[in-house]
């Protein structure tokens, strides 16, 4: 019990950090009806920024500010490489954003170097202990960030004019511009947002370890999560992303014990094989639109 | 006043959908312009509003203005910005948005005036008040058209371009609709009414357009094209209001014809 317990936690910490990163793809789908494929570079960014900033800013300061700083990459980036390509097949554009991510990635991993580097976070590989069960302070991090980000998220599209214009946007382009909202703006907002999203999990993903180049293949674990909770919709980022979690954490746990000669663990196929399980009962995702029609 | 002069555009650099066309809106009038399917008549709202852009529309020739300044290169947000709403064929309201949160994003560009353009607009439609938290897509087809009008109306606008409001709703709804545009006209309000049903149309419109194939043919009085034997049988339909004019009929084909020539 006390295992799975603990397989559990750790699976809703790492699931914590999918749903950033899905929510990232999917804000960027919902504007643009494009997956970009830079998010595993933009959360590598942020890590190896705040793993130099927070020697000198002090953890946090350094998160927020390392969150900034690469969504306004990200803003350059739409700005410059994505928006001359609107109007240009999906397909297309979802090259270019490869393109993107390869480049910023490269340029990027430069920083990484020789030397063990750290994002400096306050939790390392502690754990509390609750009743036996153990729980890794990071993962609990990365839960309660989320939490707090997503509630803020939920309100900026609630609430806020731009919010409200990027979900209509989002519904019916024309219409939104016939409103007055220029979509210039949402595709920006949009990048910028799933910038800084990106490098938040990634900072939490290079938690209690040393940076390492491979960090961004994190990133790529976000896509079974986005099918999953289906490609438009936020509420399955955040369920995909912990449900995902879980299951991988569990696989990767009680591994061992079902397939005792299998050396490679078959945790990290998990996601997809989930994925590929939703997908068989539900064609759009747990989530995905189905259009609101009046019967 | 807004108008254009001589406008030609063409779609993809190949589709030349309007053929120099003028037409005026003064301040405080409601004005009409019909036409049959493919005539140019959204193209021409596309024109007025900014619009073109996203669909590889440009203007080739002649110029839209505004109180005499040019305005055919502004985007549909400096458009919107300046009060000239457009009301796209086919409502298009945002379905998986509440009744309430259309009508916000209506005030986009006018957030500060949010709040009496939000009562404005409920006392036109006390329908939609009752409706307010519910999704938009539930709402009915007459519903879902008062709320993209409502939605237009959210920023004050000076001009409102109405692209076949009546398209597919009961003639009891359209009436509704006509006397609600009448109500918003009286209230200070510029119309260009697009409209299949000229009837509807005519009957609140101080001035009417005819348009065929990108060109205006017909240019007059509304009270005068009500009146006008011709428009009367092939525009307006001899049977009840709101009953459409087959314009396939070949007969009202070759009649129609004669008006281009
Ligand atoms: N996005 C577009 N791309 C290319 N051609 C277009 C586009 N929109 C309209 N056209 C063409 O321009 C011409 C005028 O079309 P428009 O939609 O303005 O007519 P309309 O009078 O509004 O017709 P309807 O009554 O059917 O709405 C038509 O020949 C049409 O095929
Ligand atoms: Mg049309």
């Amino acid at each position: 019990m006390n295992e799975l317990l603990t397989a559990v936690f750790s699976g809703l910490g790492q699931g914590s950090i999918y749903t950033l990163l899905a929510l990232g793809f999917v804000i960027i789908y919902k504007s643009m009806g494009v997956i970009s494929f830079a998010q595993p570079a933009f959360m590598m960014s942020g890590a190896i920024l705040v793993s130099y900033l927070s020697p000198r800013l002090g953890f946090w300061v350094a998160v927020v500010l390392g969150g900034l700083v690469v969504a306004a990459v990200a803003l350059v980036v739409e700005r410059l490489a994505i928006r001359p390509m609107v109007g240009k097949a999906v397909f297309v554009i979802a090259i270019i954003t490869i393109g993107v991510d390869i480049i910023v990635r490269v340029v990027a991993g430069a920083f990484v170097g020789a030397d063990p580097r750290l994002v400096g976070d306050p939790w390392g590989l502690d754990t509390w202990s609750l009743g036996g069960v153990q729980v890794q302070q990071r993962h609990v991090a990365a839960f309660v960030a989320a939490a707090v980000i997503v509630a803020l998220l939920a309100a900026f599209f609630r609430s806020t004019p731009i919010g409200l214009a990027m979900r209509a946007a989002a519904l019916d382009q024309e219409a939104a511009m016939a409103q007055g909202v220029n979509v210039g703006t949402v595709f920006a907002t949009s990048w910028a947002m799933a910038g800084f999203l990106a490098a938040i999990a990634g900072v939490f993903a290079a938690a209690g370890n040393p940076l390492d180049q491979n960090l961004w293949i994190v990133g790529l674990a976000a896509l079974p999560v986005i099918i999953l909770g289906g490609l438009d919709s936020l509420l399955g980022a955040v369920v995909g992303g912990l449900v995902i979690g879980v299951v991988e954490a569990l696989v990767r746990n009680y591994h061992s014990d079902v397939f005792p000669d299998l050396a490679t663990n078959t945790g990290s196929l998990a996601p997809y094989v989930v994925m590929l399980l939703v997908l068989l009962v539900r064609p759009y995702g747990l989530f995905g639109t189905k259009e609101v029609e009046r019967v | 006043m807004l108008s254009v002069q001589n406008l030609e555009v063409v779609y993809d650099d190949v589709v030349l959908a309007l053929r120099g066309v003028s037409l005026e809106i003064p301040d405080d009038r409601i004005v009409a312009l019909l036409g049959a399917n493919g005539a140019g008549k959204s193209t021409l709202l596309r024109a007025l509003s900014g619009m073109l852009d996203i669909h590889d529309g440009d203007v080739r020739k002649g110029d839209v203005t505004l109180d005499g300044t040019s305005v055919a290169r502004l985007s549909a947000t400096a458009m919107a910005g300046r009060g000239i709403k457009h009301v796209l064929e086919g409502r298009r309201v945002f379905r998986e948005l509440s009744v309430e949160e259309n009508l916000r994003v209506g005030a986009h560009v006018a957030r500060k005036d949010l709040r009496a353009n939000l009562v404005r607009v409920y006392d036109l439609f006390p329908r939609l008040v009752e409706r307010k938290d519910q999704l938009a897509g539930f709402l009915s087809g007459g519903e879902q058209q008062m709320l993209a009008i409502g939605r237009a109306l959210m920023s004050g606008p000076r001009y409102l371009l109405l692209d076949e409001p009546s398209l597919g709703l009961a003639p009891m709804v359209v009436a509704q609709i006509r006397d609600i545009i009448a109500e918003i006209n009286h209230q200070g309000t510029g119309v260009l009414l697009v409209e299949q049903n000229a009837t509807m149309a005519l009957q609140i419109a101080h001035h009417g357009y005819v348009m065929e194939t990108g060109r205006v043919v017909m240019d007059r009085p509304a009270a005068e094209l009500l009146a006008d034997d011709d428009i009367r049988e092939f525009y307006l339909g001899l049977g009840a209001e709101g009953e459409r004019t087959s314009y396939r009929d070949v007969k009202h084909y070759r009649r129609r014809k004669r008006w281009a020539s």
